[in-house]
């Protein structure tokens, strides 16, 4: 029989060997009955030659070899018999388990989303990007790791290092005609895109290296929706910008583009581009950074060689795509730059340079909970094991190993952990969701591909064990290393509190105190950090106004008819445009040359009207006319850096010469008052207002409006379209907008708060537990003391020292731990320094009133006790 | 006189048991027993170590068993020698056959030195 026919069929197995045994006997004894003997003593004799029966038994069952395992199932079965039998606790257990494990394993998937999953491509570790790190804010950039066309023609020539350079950017662009019209998210690529990845079609073809092809590739997902993949597909035509292109393939499944938190629905061909508007700005101006560059490394290359090539090959480039219209000052900075190769093998993401610090700290949040929640299964658990002391003590006495204690008492928290850690992967996706949910919105949606991949697993399955170990190891050690006779002929009990005996759970509490500290300073950090945001005054008015973006561009529309119609709609406050929109928009700068004093400053150019539709006080001169030319309302910090403490107003200053913006004398006709402009949490900035001249294709505009804003949306929708076919109008509330941008102080109030609320109660709870568990044992002196004459307060204050040690060392280690922590965070604090004091002392205080009730409880219960009952109980 | 020594050395035990399996299918009783009678009463058998023995042996496949009906009537578990035992039985036998002769040329030896 095969070793696992004999683990299985192990009842059978005994019986034979029984029936064996007994044969034998039985045997022995009709020999020795007819040797002479009488039944008993031929019995007795036979008994004796075989040995101890039991012993025999044992003994076989070890050649069986499958006694280990049978003894495990035995402990599981009897572990989980024991955990029935007190829900409670079972319950309570497995529900923390599954909330702390739950809650790392969903940050933890996250992270791996984001930060560590490598892309879906070739060989993704020789991805690297190309970079100017210290570009900064030069020139007009999408982002700061953008290069000019000019500068990808010259990597593209110039790429020993590499085996192909290739360059993307994303658009939204709209695609069918006229009357379908709606946008998807589109990859502009360089034709050697596809090759140089290794991505292949799932049907038709990609792109050709060599050639430029005059039609898109769709990715997978689009084609699967939109021409149920269809391989019909291949060959249509699809309307693109009012261009029609052929679709000539479709890209692999699982490839979603390079960034990752966004999959693209058509790829188009960049030089395709080219062909068709080859006097575009945006392929002839060296000073326009819209194309992100990656390149794989040639084999031989290594990151550190092929960033010394580039750094020696920089001035040339910078040198032949040195950009016209600048002074030579401005121009030298160009020069000095220099290109840097950055490793990408995880792509691109701004979720991660947004969110992973914050992502890292509420992973740490997690994991400290979950210590919390293992520090009190642990005295839990050590309480439970204590009161089966005397049942150890026996079974060791008997003759059991303290090996097979230690397994037995490892299988309940075995029992517990794995529970636990199912629930918890469970729980996990629940919570990943809600928080990609929370951190998406409509016009940015997320593709985050957070699935259970084995990495999730195995850090579930390691924190698991962990926990396991860490809260069952203690009481199983303890178990095993008593001396039985102590331990039985003290009837388990002492008469005064052995305090060597409860250190172990003492020290516990004291360090489930000090990291519920650190959890609620770090929780209320976040929240008034957040609170502090909400409540800030960003000097303009949010509540009831709208921001709209107009696409005029195939609408043969003007700018001032659209404007006028809007304002002459019923229930609309006012209107005023911009060119870029406060908080949500980005930010335009210019040199600015003002009297002795040569600097830079913020420009928006507005409308007349536009400080009074958002409530902007002006607290100097007038609003601009219809009529103004050259003039320009400047703010208190723009007065600030160039003016001093002198009036501005009638002063004149000159902006610096740059492509487009030639240089222009503007004479200063009105302050007005500060306020928070490209970001909430950026410094307040010089900002420069001027007259907006008409622009006819695209059209920023604020609308504010009393009514509710729904209903205005959908009117002024409504009536564009109505009136100019081919408009494309997006409305969104001002509010909503900037609630957006703080998407990310929200999820760290959230969060951390409720993961403070949590570890406050799970150190509460462990508090009670240790200070009811060392007051039953102290029942006994307890007892003593009342019979001496002790009063009832003598006794609670008594037990409330013992908590008030306990909790004061946990306050002080935490604050001190929380003081060096904190300032890992200080970068996501907004209005408070991470040493804030008040912070602190709100801590402490919130802790030590959850603690006083956490102690109050058993110490009540101590101080009611009969001291008769007391004295006489076990 | 004390008796002589007649405790089995370590490992032999399988061996015997593989010997006297070697003569047909036998229950264990019956092996205790022949080992006995077959050595003229030389060897006695520590009755508490023949049981795991025929455990370890079937477990290893040298042995195979059987529950038969037995000459009392009631069941008996049969333990027969497999192929895998035979060959098992024929090295351990060269192998034991060479040990018992160097250890007796080694003790003649002895003896001769001594008689010298």
């Amino acid at each position: 029989m095969t070793w696992l026919g004999r683990l299985l069929h192990g009842r059978r197995l005994e019986a034979k060997l029984d029936a064996e045994l007994r044969d034998h006997i039985e045997r022995a004894v009709a020999d020795k009955i007819r040797a002479g003997r009488n039944p008993a003593q031929a019995r007795r004799e036979a008994l004796l030659q075989l040995g101890g029966l039991e012993g025999l038994k044992e003994e076989c069952r070890e050649a069986r070899g499958t006694v280990w395992l049978e003894s495990l199932a035995r402990d599981l079965r009897f572990a989980a018999r024991t955990l029935r039998l007190s829900p409670a606790f079972t319950v309570a257990a497995i529900c923390t388990l599954a909330l702390g494990i739950g809650a790392n394993t969903a940050i933890f998937g996250l992270l791996d989303a984001v930060r560590l999953r490598s892309l879906p491509v070739q060989h993704p570790g020789q991805l690297v990007q190309i970079v100017i790190p210290e570009k900064n804010g030069w020139g007009v950039s999408q982002n700061e790791n953008t290069l000019s066309y000019a500068l990808w023609q010259q990597l593209h020539d110039h790429h020993r290092p590499f085996s192909g350079v290739l360059a993307w950017t994303d658009r939204d662009v709209p695609i069918g005609d006229i009357t379908r019209m709606r946008r998807v998210r589109a990859s502009l690529v360089t034709s050697n895109f596809f090759h140089t990845l290794g991505v292949q079609p799932a049907a038709g073809r990609l792109f050709r290296d060599d050639t430029c092809d005059a039609g898109v590739v769709l990715g997978y997902g689009f084609w699967q929706t939109e021409y149920g993949g269809s391989s019909s597909a291949v060959g249509r035509r699809i309307v693109i910008d009012n261009i029609p292109m052929e679709i000539i393939g479709v890209s692999a499944p699982g490839f979603h583009g390079l960034e990752v938190e966004h999959q693209f629905d058509v790829a188009a061909p960049i030089c395709w581009l080219r062909t068709m508007q080859p006097t575009n700005d945006w392929f002839t101006r060296s000073d326009l950074s819209w194309l992100t560059v990656l390149a794989r490394r040639a084999p031989g290359w290594s990151i550190e060689q092929a960033n010394d090539y580039l750094r020696a090959i920089s001035p040339g480039l910078m040198q032949a795509t040195i950009p016209t219209g600048y002074s030579t000052q401005v121009l030298s900075q160009y020069r000095a730059f220099r290109l840097q190769a950055k490793p990408a093998a995880n792509g691109i993401s701004r979720l991660r340079t947004r969110y992973s610090s914050s992502l890292y700290l509420l992973l740490g949040v997690t994991g400290l909970v979950l210590l919390i929640a293992c520090a009190n299964l642990a005295n839990l658990m050590l309480a439970r094991a204590s009161a089966r002391q005397r049942e150890f003590a026996l079974r060791l006495a008997i003759g059991a190993s303290g090996r097979r204690l230690i397994q037995q008492s490892l299988c309940e928290s075995l029992l517990l952990a794995a529970t636990g850690a199912v629930l918890g992967a469970a729980l996990a996706r629940l919570l990943s969701m809600s928080i990609l949910a929370f951190l998406n919105n409509a016009d940015d949606p997320l593709t985050l591909a957070v699935g259970v991949d084995w990495r999730v697993l195995a850090f579930i399955a390691g924190v698991a064990i962990a926990c396991c170990v860490l809260f069952g190891l203690a009481p199983a050690l303890r178990a095993s290393r008593m001396d039985p006779g102590d331990t039985i002929r003290s009837g388990g009990r002492g008469l005064t509190a052995a305090h060597a005996r409860f250190s172990f759970q003492r020290a516990l509490v004291v360090v489930q105190v000090s990291v519920s500290l650190v959890l609620v300073v770090g929780a209320l950090l976040f929240v008034r950090s957040f609170r502090n945001l909400l409540t800030l005054d960003p000097g303009f008015r949010s509540k009831g106004v709208l921001l709209a973006t107009i696409d005029l561009s195939h609408a043969h529309a003007r700018e001032k008819t659209v404007l006028d119609e809007i304002r002459g709609m019923p229930r609309i406050d006012s209107v005023a445009t911009t060119t870029n929109f406060v908080v949500t928009g980005g930010m335009w700068h210019l040199g600015v040359h003002a009297g002795a004093v040569l600097n830079s400053s913020a420009f928006t150019w507005v409308s007349p009207g536009h400080f009074a539709t958002l409530d902007m006080p002006l607290l100097a001169g007038r609003d601009f006319t219809d009529r103004d030319r050259n003039v320009a309302i400047v703010n208190q910090a723009f007065v600030r850096r160039f003016f001093g403490d002198a009036n501005p107003i009638g002063r004149t200053f000159r902006t610096i010469t740059e492509p487009n913006y030639p240089a222009t004398d503007y004479q200063i006709i009105g302050v007005v008052k500060d306020t928070r402009y490209f970001d909430l949490h950026s410094p307040i900035e010089a900002m420069a207002y001027a007259p907006q001249t008409s622009n006819d294709d695209y059209m920023l505009a604020y609308i504010r409006s009393s009514a509710p804003l729904g209903s205005i949306i959908s009117e002024v929708r409504e009536r564009l379209s109505r009136l100019h076919p081919g408009i494309a109008v997006e409305l969104h509330p001002f509010r909503q907008q900037i609630d957006i941008s703080l998407t990310r102080d929200r999820l760290m109030a959230a969060l951390s708060g409720f993961f403070g609320a949590l570890a406050v109660i799970l150190a509460a709870v462990g508090l009670y537990g240790v200070i009811a568990y060392i007051a039953v044992r102290r029942q006994n002196e307890l007892g003593i003391r009342m019979a001496l004459g002790a009063t009832r307060s003598e006794v609670i204050a008594l037990v409330m020292k013992d908590a008030a040690l306990l909790v004061g060392a946990g306050a002080f280690i935490g604050t001190v731990c929380a003081a060096a922590l904190a300032s890992t965070a200080a970068s996501l604090l907004f209005g408070l320094r991470p040493r804030d004091p008040i912070t602190y002392i709100a801590a402490i205080a919130v802790l030590a009133a959850v603690a006083v009730l956490g102690a109050w409880i058993p110490a009540h219960r101590a101080s009611r006790l009969d001291p008769m009952t007391a004295l006489r109980c076990d | 006189m004390d008796a002589p020594n007649t405790d089995l050395p370590q490992g032999t035990l399988d061996l015997l048991i593989l010997q006297v399996a070697a003569l047909g299918p036998v229950h264990g009783y019956a092996i205790a027993q022949r080992i006995q009678q077959i050595s003229r009463d030389a060897l006695r058998v520590q009755q508490g170590s023949l049981y795991p023995a025929l455990h370890r042996l079937e477990n290893k496949g040298f042995l195979t068993a059987d529950w038969k009906e037995s000459e009392t009537g009631r069941e008996a578990k049969f333990y027969k020698l497999t192929a895998k035992g035979r060959r098992q039985l024929q090295s351990e036998t060269e192998n034991w056959r060479r040990v018992a002769e160097a250890v007796g040329l080694i003790l003649r030896l002895a003896d001769e030195d001594a008689a010298s």
